[in-house]
């Protein structure tokens, strides 16, 4: 195999990062939402192809949790919840948007630069995967501090998720054992979020985060 | 050796659990401090067969995982073994009659035996989470021995300060232990010994912190004088004069044995605190009127003077003077174990003064001898032992020190070669006053008339106690006149942290000692004692024959003032006025403000006196003020969005990841 296989590793990892800062920009949570669909979509592209150069068959199974749960399942049942609390229309930031994406590409900045020197020695793809991984992981970290609105904070958080399974994925030997059970508590965070948005809107009419600490007494 | 010490130390264990059980009963009482006096003695024997054997090693399943709990018990070990074992059968001993008069007695009951277990485990441990681990049983112990009498509020504050400092120590032992460890990992002292440290001057910094504020160590001894009154007498005996000990086997253990060999000025900061301790611990305590209290500040002299032999040690080791390093480290072992006799006598002493009158107070005693002869007796005579008069045993050990720093010139290095005489002047400061200190604390308590109403029904103390106080001070005698004999058993502890030991002393005829040769300095308590003896009866001869014979009874001569009554007596302040107007005003910034009223008026003049403590003041008060500023600060931390917790998890991650990025 010649350059091919990584260089298409470095393009889909390169898009998740690109589709990440897609998310960052959107302002309307329907369109996030959409966005977080076409994340995982690029994540399992991602994960079929590391399966196809390691010679990974288990790696498969990952992308097709991946395109199953995240790309399908998660975003249509979101999207549901969206419509029934009737906020599709609603996205606020707290920070401006053009201020968050800057932040992103400082951390896709870090990130490079943390990264690179520290895995100089070994296998090239995994040294892009994972430097690519981590700015996933900290711009979707950065979307949940700069969003107020809980669903976004949730698509934040399944964004930093995808980020950590594109990193594990990225080296090669993770057992699938791992890469299944961080799956599956992922679908059981997601739910435990969903219950919890209903009973948020349920009490306050709203799920923007600051009725919470109006509710605790604060401001 | 070691399984026998393991055993008892498990069988005290086990007898606190018991008591923990049966301890409201009266017979629990009985049980539990007939079987710790017999326990004790027992393993007082072992320790004593184990300083002339070899080294005996365990390993139990225990402890860490991966690496077993490691026991030792070499000389040095058992030197220490016997301080604990020696003081805990006369504390045991002393209590099985102390304790009577006082109520909830069954809150002391379980923390008793398991105190000493773990004080004894200390001594073996021979891995860094054992020695950790029976540190704190010691630490906690103690402090619910403490707490015993936790319904008066300045106990409280002694337990809750005593814990603090405690807490602080560990974790400068945890940290210094983690260095000596180093990057291998390997907690074991055997591995420690071996290997290089290169940071050894932090260990040693952290050794003196944790150690040292376990002894005492100025400025570190606040906790002291607040904690060891606080607890019942005969557990304040222990903790004054074994527990302290333990300490210094920590420091001895630490930087004697696993350290390596030492650069020269590690002795400076052990020497400086060692002198600065002495100097100012006896100071506080002649300024002190609460009995148990003044005992407390003398121990804090007494490890003073110990830590000074330490570092003098240290000075002749980095130079290799080996014959130095013995009698420096000899003189303070054999102090560290007159300190335990003597000090356990006045405890005892100052607890049957609290039982027969029910006050501490010195202001409020006097005349007690009288009314309680025997123990008097005991107690005088450990006072001369704590004053260091020849020929009992405290005067041994402070003259072998002196002779070690009278070595000192031998030193090459100019620093220690000033250093020296200065911390020896500072020791010789500390014992004069150290003798003013026990004139008055025992004058004012036990001779001239009563001074209030607290002793009238005072009667002499119960069998146990008075057989403790007796057994303890006769040792100190025995000892102040056989110095060879315990130079000798420490020989071989010596020889192990050295390399070296001091010549055998009990060939010498007529009991002498000599600590180099003898052209250079001997010394011979018995002669000096036959001496005292034929004197003193040669004085007492002349006195009763040449004196008149019949006794004339007259009025008192009260230089014109009519009505002496009590209070005209010579006071405990009135005895300490000299020496707090002359370096009170310096130590501790004491001042008298005399205000006398206007002419005309016949209202009383009023003298008030002020002191601060100065350690207190410029060390714990700013640090007590920092940490309420710092935890004001973060107060506001504790009610915060969602969101910002997010952004500070956020923050934490991207500082470190750049923190990274620039590290490399």
């Amino acid at each position: 195999m010649g350059h091919l296989p990584f260089d298409i590793a470095h393009m889909l990892a390169g898009s998740l990062v690109l589709v990440s800062f897609a998310m960052l920009y959107q302002n309307r949570l329907y369109s996030l939402l959409n966005m977080l669909a076409v994340h995982a979509l690029v994540l399992a592209l991602s994960v079929a192809w590391q399966a196809y150069i390691q010679h990974a068959p288990h790696l498969y199974i990952t992308a097709a949790i991946a395109l199953g749960f995240k790309a399908i399942v998660i975003p249509i049942a979101l999207k549901r919840m969206v419509f029934q609390m009737g906020i599709h229309r609603e996205v606020e930031t707290v920070v401006g948007t053009g201020l968050t994406m800057l932040a992103g590409i400082a951390m896709v900045a870090v990130s490079l630069e943390v990264m690179l020197p520290v895995t100089s020695g070994s296998d090239p793809v995994a040294r892009e995967d994972i430097a690519l991984a981590l700015s996933v992981l900290l711009i979707g970290l950065l979307m949940m501090v700069t969003r107020r609105n809980a669903v976004s904070q949730i698509a934040g958080f399944m964004s930093l998720e995808n980020g950590i399974v594109l990193a594990a994925t990225g080296a090669q030997g993770m057992p699938l054992v791992v890469e299944i059970s961080v799956a599956f508590s992922i679908l059981i965070a997601f739910i435990v979020i969903g219950i919890f948005l209903f009973r948020i809107r349920e009490r306050f009419d709203t799920v923007d985060d600051r009725a919470l600490d109006r509710f605790r007494g604060e401001h | 050796m070691i399984a026998l010490v393991l055993a008892a130390a498990a069988a005290l264990f086990l007898l606190g659990l018991f008591a923990a059980l049966a301890g409201t009963a009266r017979v629990g009482r009985r049980t539990v401090y007939g079987t710790s006096l017999a326990l004790c003695a027992a393993g007082a024997i072992v320790a004593g067969l184990s300083l002339f054997r070899g080294p005996g090693n365990v390993v139990l399943p225990i402890g860490l995982p991966w690496l077993g709990a490691h026991f030792r018990l070499d000389a040095l070990s058992a030197c220490f073994l016997g301080i604990v074992y020696v003081g805990g059968t006369g504390a045991s001993l002393y209590a099985l009659g102390y304790g009577r008069h006082e109520h909830e007695q069954q809150r002391v009951l379980p923390f008793y035996p398991a105190f000493l277990g773990g004080m004894s485990l200390v001594i073996v441990a021979d891995d860094a989470f054992s020695f950790l681990f029976a540190w704190e049983v010691m630490s906690l112990t103690s402090w619910a021995l403490v707490m015993a009498h936790h319904r008066g509020p300045s106990n409280v504050r002694a337990g809750f300060i005593y814990l603090l400092m405690a807490t602080m120590g560990s974790l400068a032992l945890l940290l210094a232990f983690g260095l000596l460890a180093g990057a291998a990992s390997n907690y074991g002292f055997a591995a420690m010994r071996g290997a290089a440290h290169p940071t050894a001057a932090l260990v040693l910094a952290l050794t003196l912190l944790g150690a040292g504020s376990k002894a005492g160590l100025v400025p570190l001894h606040v906790w002291l004088p607040l904690a060891h009154p606080a607890a019942p007498s005969h557990v304040s005996a222990l903790m004054s004069g074994v527990m302290t000990k333990v300490a210094i086997y920590a420091f001895i253990r630490i930087v004697f044995d696993l350290m390596g060999p030492p650069d020269w000025w590690w002795s400076v900061p052990v020497l400086s605190l060692g002198g600065t301790t002495a100097a100012v611990g006896v100071l506080y305590a002649l300024m002190e009127r609460d009995l148990k209290r003044l005992l407390a500040y003398s121990t804090i002299e007494n490890i003073g003077v110990v830590f000074a032999g330490l570092g003098l040690a240290l000075a002749f080791r980095a130079n290799a003077m080996l014959t130095a390093e013995a009698l420096a480290l000899t003189a303070a072992l054999f102090h560290a174990f007159n300190h335990m006799l003597f000090k356990s006598v006045l405890f005892f002493g100052a607890g049957t003064v609290q039982v027969a009158t029910g006050e501490l107070n010195i202001e409020r005693l006097g005349g007690l001898i009288h009314r309680m002869p025997v123990s008097s007796a005991a107690v005088l005579t450990a006072c001369l032992a704590a004053s260091a008069l020849p020929p009992l045993n405290g005067f041994a050990s402070e003259w072998l020190l002196f002779q070690s720093v009278l070595v000192s010139p031998d030193l090459p290095q100019w620093g220690l070669k000033l250093l020296v005489p200065t911390a020896g002047t500072l020791l010789a400061l500390a014992a004069a006053f150290a003798a003013a200190c026990f004139v008055r604390g025992f004058g004012i308590t036990y001779l001239g008339r009563q001074r209030s109403a607290a002793g009238e029904h005072a009667t002499e103390a119960d069998r146990f106690s008075l057989a403790a106080m007796l057994i303890f001070a006769a040792l100190c005698v025995v000892i102040g006149l056989l110095p060879g004999l315990a130079i000798d058993a420490l020989a071989r502890a010596v020889q192990g942290v050295v390399g070296a030991r001091m010549p055998a002393q009990l060939s010498l005829p007529w009991l002498s000692i000599v600590p180099i040769d003898n052209g250079r300095s001997s010394y011979n308590g018995l002669m000096i004692f036959v001496f005292t003896l034929i004197s003193a009866m040669l004085v007492a001869f002349a006195v009763h024959r040449l004196a008149a014979r019949g006794v004339r009874r007259a009025a008192l001569w009260d230089c014109g003032y009519p009505g002496l009554g009590q209070a005209s007596q010579y006071s405990a302040a009135s005895l300490s006025q000299p020496i707090r107007r002359v370096f009170g005003s310096y130590v501790f910034r004491s001042s008298e403000v005399v205000t006398m009223p206007p002419p005309g008026e016949i209202g009383p003049a009023r003298i008030r006196k002020q002191s601060h403590d100065l350690a207190w003041e410029s060390l714990y008060v700013p640090v007590t003020a920092a940490v309420n500023w710092v935890s004001g600060l973060l107060d506001h931390m504790q009610f915060l969005s969602i969101r910002r917790y997010l952004s500070f998890v956020f923050a934490a991650l991207v500082g470190l990841l750049l923190a990274l990025a620039l590290w490399q």
